[in-house]
């Protein structure tokens, strides 16, 4: 591996991300898959960095999934999603910032369609009208919530209470970065880095003392997409897929999965219990999983976060290796307490995948 | 009908001239780049569903120029239009249009 | 009647071979070449398809001609400026000195495509991904091949058509060489390495170049080489550092993915820098694909639009060395008529735009 090559190609795909003052946009699965990385990147933003985002309830789906899966038409499609444009115009907001990968290429699309066929957006603007009366203007700056992450990730280094690196050896932690299909694989120049070599996640990995390890598979699908895993009987398809990854970056011994789309990190976590079930195999050390995390929970661990309050819990392939390699102060008894120490109640114990 | 202990072979021959091109011709119509495929096999290669199920979307477009309606049906369903063959093409074939009609052509004429 | 002056702007092979033609034609010839050596790309390319001729015998062939001749060769220089005044142009340098021609040549040839645009194939991240390019520069060097870490490869992949035939880089054209260069450079690694397993992995086999075919059949039945239907979708990196190439096969109508300690890039033609900076100064047209374009594709091919300038070798499109001194010729006794006044070069023909060929509509 060449670094200096990547670093080229990195030069080449670089992209404007407003400063402050965000509309946020929530995904509609993440806050069900990865509960608390939402709050973190609002608590990150907000406490740490101090700035201005704006939390709309009002915004509802971009339609994305069913979009994707030839539910909803394109036109409709675009109506909603002018309507999202028209909540952040009135709210007096100009920079969008969707919580959700395929929303981020969804808007993506949607605004490079109305630029190319100018047609379609006054044909929204129509339908937008119609039926709700609003009007909106096209965000000055779209940009992936892991693309303002991103861009303050050396901020979010000073700050930091934990490196990516295994305390005992100092040796940086291995980590495995994926990025969602829809982040930068149909416009490579709105994804940091582009689409081949991409460097969203790859750079808060460096700025926080990690190692990227590039791995043959690194760009097949995580198995989610919509119609795979929607439709029961296309489920093992979604799981091969999963399972080439896992085989393939297993012997670099990777001490976590860093991922920025709402579906890979789930399906990277639970397909691992899946496959320890289906076929007795586990990817990492006895017995243990590769802990698949959103960027949200790794930046949250890094600035010192509790790992409950993050959320860790909720994850099928157990965190603890990684919190005992970086150090962190943790109460294990803590794992299955919610607010207030209600007992949560605890998982039931999987066969072969280590359970802590 | 008598068993002679033997039996009459299908004939396994492309019939050019029985060649049913309407399939083809829909999709050629709406999207008229699948007409410049050199059967290379860059989206096969860089094809997800491949790697698990019997798609080849190069074979498939060959399948639709020879007629051979009935063998695609099936292949096709295992595209999950993710698009990224469209992304890898030489030729600039807009791959992802040519699946979607393929499926509206095979609503349309029933097949 | 004074001597007539020429300046030929290049000095790879065409600029080289139209240059000796001139002269013994009775011409004043002066080569301008922006590095300090005559022979262009030729010099950086060991042995020549189909006849694995050194490429350095065709040079030494070409300046036998140069010195015979006398031209006045000027090297290391760039030009500043090029001005048409009546019918007769004068050339600037950059280090001040100043050429008067009665007509100018222009050989500015191609680059090599540049192999990091295919990001997908790695060259430049993965260690052990080169081009064609690169491997004759191992050829010369009379090194033996190895991997970054030395050790002796037990397969390498040949990929065609990289920067050539392909919408995704904005080269829709043939580059014409590199499937022979493909089966060429096969050739001689499996005479370096006998034990070495090679694959070449191809659209379509261009072997229209005579004898080219035989040296198909040859890498076949002698060497064992292998040919696999399939264009490259990509190249990854393994653990140990070996590439694992993912194509289709094509003929077996599934995808295939081979490991291999070195992967080769037969990188095409593309126009030269040379040829854009000296279209620009003195307003040439260039045509769809970017080389110069010809008055005539089939007739008037070394013509240019500016009266007395004209073209040679592969400034104007992909060429073999073959074509490229056969056009060199050509290119040569179309100034020379010119310069005797007389006007071949102003014949009409119908006028054919390429642009209908990428019109789809």
């Amino acid at each position: 591996m060449i670094i200096e090559g990547k670093e080229r190609i990195w030069k080449d795909y670089q992209k404007d991300i407003a400063e402050d003052n965000y509309y946020y946009a929530r995904s509609c699965i993440r806050q069900n898959f990865f509960p608390g990385s939402e709050a973190t990147f609002l608590r990150i933003l907000i406490s740490e960095l101090g700035k201005d985002v704006y939390d709309d309830p009002n915004h509802t789906t971009c339609t994305g999934i069913a979009y994707h899966s030839d539910i909803v038409p394109l036109e409709t499609t675009m109506t909603v999603v002018a309507r999202h444009f028209a909540l952040m115009t009135s709210a007096g907001y100009k920079n969008f910032v969707p919580s959700c990968i395929t929303s981020f290429g969804l808007y993506t699309e949607i605004i490079e369609t109305w630029y190319e066929f100018p047609e379609t957006l006054e044909k929204t603007r129509e339908n937008l009208y119609k039926a709700t009366r609003r009007e909106f203007e096209i965000p000055d700056n779209l940009a992936h919530t892991s693309d303002i992450i991103f861009k303050y990730r050396n901020e979010i280094e000073k700050k930091a209470k934990y490196k990516l690196v295994n305390k005992k050896t100092g040796e940086p932690l291995k980590i495995v970065e994926h990025i969602g299909c829809h982040y930068s694989k149909m416009f490579p120049h709105k994804g940091i880095g582009g689409a081949e070599y991409p460097y969203v996640l790859a750079g808060m990995v460096d700025s926080w003392g990690g190692s990227v390890i590039d791995y043959p598979e690194r760009r097949h699908c995580c198995g989610f997409g919509f119609r795979q895993y929607a439709v029961k009987a296309n489920r093992g398809y979604s799981i091969s897929c999963s399972k080439k990854k896992f085989d393939s970056m297993a012997p670099y011994k990777p001490d976590m999965i860093i991922t920025n789309c709402p579906g890979c990190p789930y399906f990277f976590d639970r397909w691992q219990y899946a496959l320890s079930e289906m076929e007795g195999i586990t990817y990492g050390e006895n017995g243990n999983g590769i802990p698949a995390f959103t960027y949200e929970e790794v930046a949250g661990l890094v600035l010192g976060y509790d790992p409950w309050d993050l959320g860790l819990q909720l994850h099928q392939v157990a965190c603890e290796p990684v919190l005992d390699k970086m150090g962190i102060d943790y109460i294990p008894e803590n794992k299955y307490k919610g607010l207030n120490n209600i007992d949560l109640g605890k998982p039931e114990k999987a066969t072969h995948l280590k359970f802590y | 009908m008598k068993n002679f202990g033997y039996t009459i072979q299908n004939d396994r021959q492309i019939d050019y001239d029985k060649n049913d091109t309407k399939l083809y011709d829909f999709v050629a119509e709406s999207e008229k780049s699948i007409r410049t495929c050199i059967f290379c096999g860059t989206c096969s290669a860089t094809c997800t569903a491949s790697k698990f199920t019997d798609l080849s979307l190069r074979r498939i477009i060959l399948y639709l120029k020879r007629g051979l309606n009935e063998s695609l049906k099936k292949e096709i369903e295992s595209c999950m239009l993710c698009g990224k063959c469209n992304l890898a093409c030489p030729r600039g074939v807009n791959t992802r249009n040519v699946i979607l009609n393929i499926k509206r052509g095979i609503e349309h004429y029933e097949l | 009647m004074a001597k007539k002056n020429v300046i030929v702007i290049g000095g790879g092979i065409a600029g080289m071979e139209s240059a000796s033609y001139l002269s013994a034609m009775g011409f004043n010839v002066t080569l301008l070449e922006k590095s300090n050596e005559l022979g262009g790309h030729l010099l950086n390319w060991e042995r020549l398809f189909p006849t694995m001729r050194y490429g350095k015998q065709v040079i030494d062939f070409l300046a036998k001609g140069i010195d015979f001749e006398q031209i006045n060769k000027v090297l290391n220089v760039e030009i500043k400026s090029i001005e048409k005044k009546n019918t007769q142009f004068c050339v600037e340098l950059s280090n001040g000195k100043t050429f008067f021609g009665d007509s100018i040549l222009i050989t500015t040839g191609y680059d090599l495509f540049d192999a990091h645009r295919k990001e997908e194939y790695g060259y430049g991240i993965y260690n052990n991904v080169i081009t064609s390019a690169d491997l004759e520069k191992i050829f010369m060097s009379g090194n033996p091949i190895t991997t970054t870490d030395g050790k002796t490869p037990k397969r390498i992949g040949i990929v065609h058509c990289v920067g050539s035939r392909d919408e995704k880089v904005g080269h829709v054209y043939c580059s014409k060489v590199c499937c022979v260069t493909g089966v060429k450079q096969a050739i001689e690694i499996k005479e370096k390495m006998p034990e070495t397993e090679v694959f070449n992995f191809y659209m379509d086999m261009r072997m229209y170049g005579m004898h080219f075919e035989a040296l198909y059949k040859k890498a076949q039945e002698k060497y064992g080489i292998q040919f696999i239907r399939g264009r490259l979708s990509e190249a990854a990196e393994n653990i140990d550092g070996t590439i694992v190439l993912k194509v289709e096969d094509t003929l077996a109508g599934r995808p295939l993915k081979m490991n291999v300690d070195i992967l080769v890039l037969l990188v095409g033609f593309v126009p030269s820098k040379g040829s854009k900076e000296v279209g620009k100064l003195m307003g040439l047209n260039i045509g769809i694909n970017g080389f110069y374009k010809t008055k005539d594709q089939h007739t008037l091919t070394n013509v240019s639009n500016i009266d007395g300038v004209f073209f040679a070798g592969s400034c104007t499109g992909p060429k073999t060395i073959t074509n490229t001194i056969t056009d060199a010729r050509a290119a040569a006794s179309s100034v020379a008529s010119y310069l005797l006044g007389f006007d071949l070069h102003k014949r009409d023909i119908e006028n054919h735009e390429e642009f209908w060929l990428y019109d789809s509509k």
